[in-house]
């Protein structure tokens, strides 16, 4: 297996739906907590923290052969939104789908015979990760990232920020997303041992409550 | 693997003609096309045209709204349960083309859900001329550009126009109100497209969408056979 393969599963433009989802950021903006390219670096540090280090555990913990339904009920537990639940097990499904096409393996099949309708998103990045061959830090990596190179992309869209500047945030928090990765892959390592209760619960109560706020509206660019 | 292994597994990967249960599949047409063309409208005298003979579907992609749903819906063009909103981040040319994962599973869960299905047409919100389906989404597509868009559509040309397996110049009731020449649009389409058919209808009066319901039976037949 190949380490190059990480490029494929972590580039933006891989096919898993995540072009409509915002992370967060359209709600943010409009309750004006995000307004610039300071405000999105704030926002995108306080989910990095939170999302981003249980997301980063949960697939690292997947690619350490973790059972994927232990993981999916231990991210069901770290997610009050029913929204947020709803929007990762949407993401998880149509991620099942682009990594049975480029990653078959038997793991990815049983994956996607017991959860039809989607298992929580980084589980599935676990599992893709896996069945590409990657490691945990790889898996981990790929999860924090994409949680906050996700609502970059969607505020160049909502405020017209400049591109320069929005992919400059996230250039800036690449040291603390090592860290956030590291601590991430530690904590899977203990929840391979010692069960997913070890894995870290970590949550933003403003995303959880503004994706509920979110869903609610009848006009909106992004789907969460 | 071949995606014929997945058959009587979870759904397929993508554009195989059959569904896990090994039956085949319903057609899948696209509609695309700049906005206000008429793709709306004719989704729904589609709908109309062809409900009692199809079991039809419909989803629609819309740039930031429901309209294009909620439209149909008030329509009353086909029950609730078979008109499916996408939501594209703002993109539907991403979610029609590049990343076609929200609407493989609208159009899955459709036939799980109201099937079977004959024909499923799924629209796209019109945020660009050059935005064409994939060929894992749908079977085939409809370009739908209208006479008060210009005249001078045809000629300029665009993935959309060259190869979409039809073009519709809509809108024909309006060309003497918005000097559009009618026949120098269909010269220039038929220029841009040689063989492929192009047809120019208006859905405010004569024939109505008789010749594009007449493409989809066609297409039909030939997926059936
Ligand atoms: N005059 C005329 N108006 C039409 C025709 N087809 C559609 N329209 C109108 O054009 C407008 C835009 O149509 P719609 O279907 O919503 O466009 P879409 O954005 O391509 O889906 C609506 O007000 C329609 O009623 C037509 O053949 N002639
Ligand atoms: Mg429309």
């Amino acid at each position: 297996m190949s380490r190059a393969a990480l490029l494929v599963l972590a580039d933006g433009r891989f096919p898993a739906g995540g072009h409509a989802h915002s992370g967060g950021a359209e709600a943010a903006v409009k309750a004006g907590r995000i307004t610039s390219a300071a405000t999105l670096e704030d926002f995108c540090r306080g989910r990095l923290h939170t999302a981003g280090l249980v997301a980063g555990a949960l697939a690292a913990a997947a690619v350490l052969g973790v059972e994927p339904a232990a993981l999916d009920a231990a991210a069901d537990a770290r997610t009050p939104s029913p929204a947020l639940r709803n929007a990762a097990r949407r993401l998880g499904r149509q991620l099942t789908r682009a990594a049975r096409a480029c990653w078959p393996s038997p793991e990815l099949e049983a994956l996607a015979g017991e959860f039809p309708r989607g298992a929580h998103q980084p589980v599935v990045l676990g599992l893709a990760a896996r069945a590409a061959g990657l490691a945990p830090g790889d898996a981990a990596y790929c999860a924090a990232y994409e949680c906050v190179s996700g609502p970059a992309t969607a505020t160049v869209r909502l405020l017209s920020l400049d591109p320069f500047d929005a992919t400059g945030v996230l250039a800036r928090l690449a040291p603390e997303l090592d860290r956030v990765v590291d601590r991430a892959v530690e904590a899977a390592r203990r929840a391979a041992d010692e069960g997913v209760g070890a894995l870290p619960a970590a949550s933003g109560p403003l995303l959880e409550s503004g994706a509920e706020w979110h869903a609610a509206w009848s006009v909106r660019l992004f789907a969460s | 693997m071949h995606l014929d292994h997945h058959r009587h597994g979870p759904a397929a990967v993508s554009a195989d003609a059959h569904r896990p249960d090994g039956s085949h599949r319903a057609l899948r047409i696209g509609l695309g096309g700049p906005v206000g063309s008429g793709k709306t409208a004719t989704v729904a005298a589609l709908c109309r045209e062809l409900r009692a003979e199809l079991s039809l579907a419909v989803v629609t992609n819309d740039i930031y709204t429901r309209e294009d749903a909620e439209f149909l819906l008030r329509e009353a063009v086909l029950p609730p349960e078979r008109i499916t909103a996408v939501e594209t981040g703002a993109c539907p040319h991403t979610a029609i083309r590049d990343d076609i994962s929200a609407n493989l599973e609208a159009v899955e869960d459709l036939e799980d859900t109201v099937g079977p299905l004959d024909l499923i047409l799924v629209e796209s919100g019109g945020d660009n001329l050059t935005a064409t389906f994939s060929k894992g989404l749908v079977d085939a597509q409809i370009f739908v550009i209208d006479v008060a868009g210009g005249d001078d559509i045809p000629r300029k040309g665009g993935p959309g126009v060259t190869m979409a397996d039809l073009l519709v110049v809509n809108k024909t009731d309006l060309a003497p109100h918005v000097g559009s020449d009618l026949a120098r649009m269909a010269a220039d389409a038929k220029a841009q497209r040689s063989e492929l058919p192009v047809i120019l209808q208006s859905l405010r009066g004569g024939s109505g969408v008789a010749d594009v319901a007449a493409w989809v039976r066609e297409r039909l037949a030939a997926w059936t056979a």
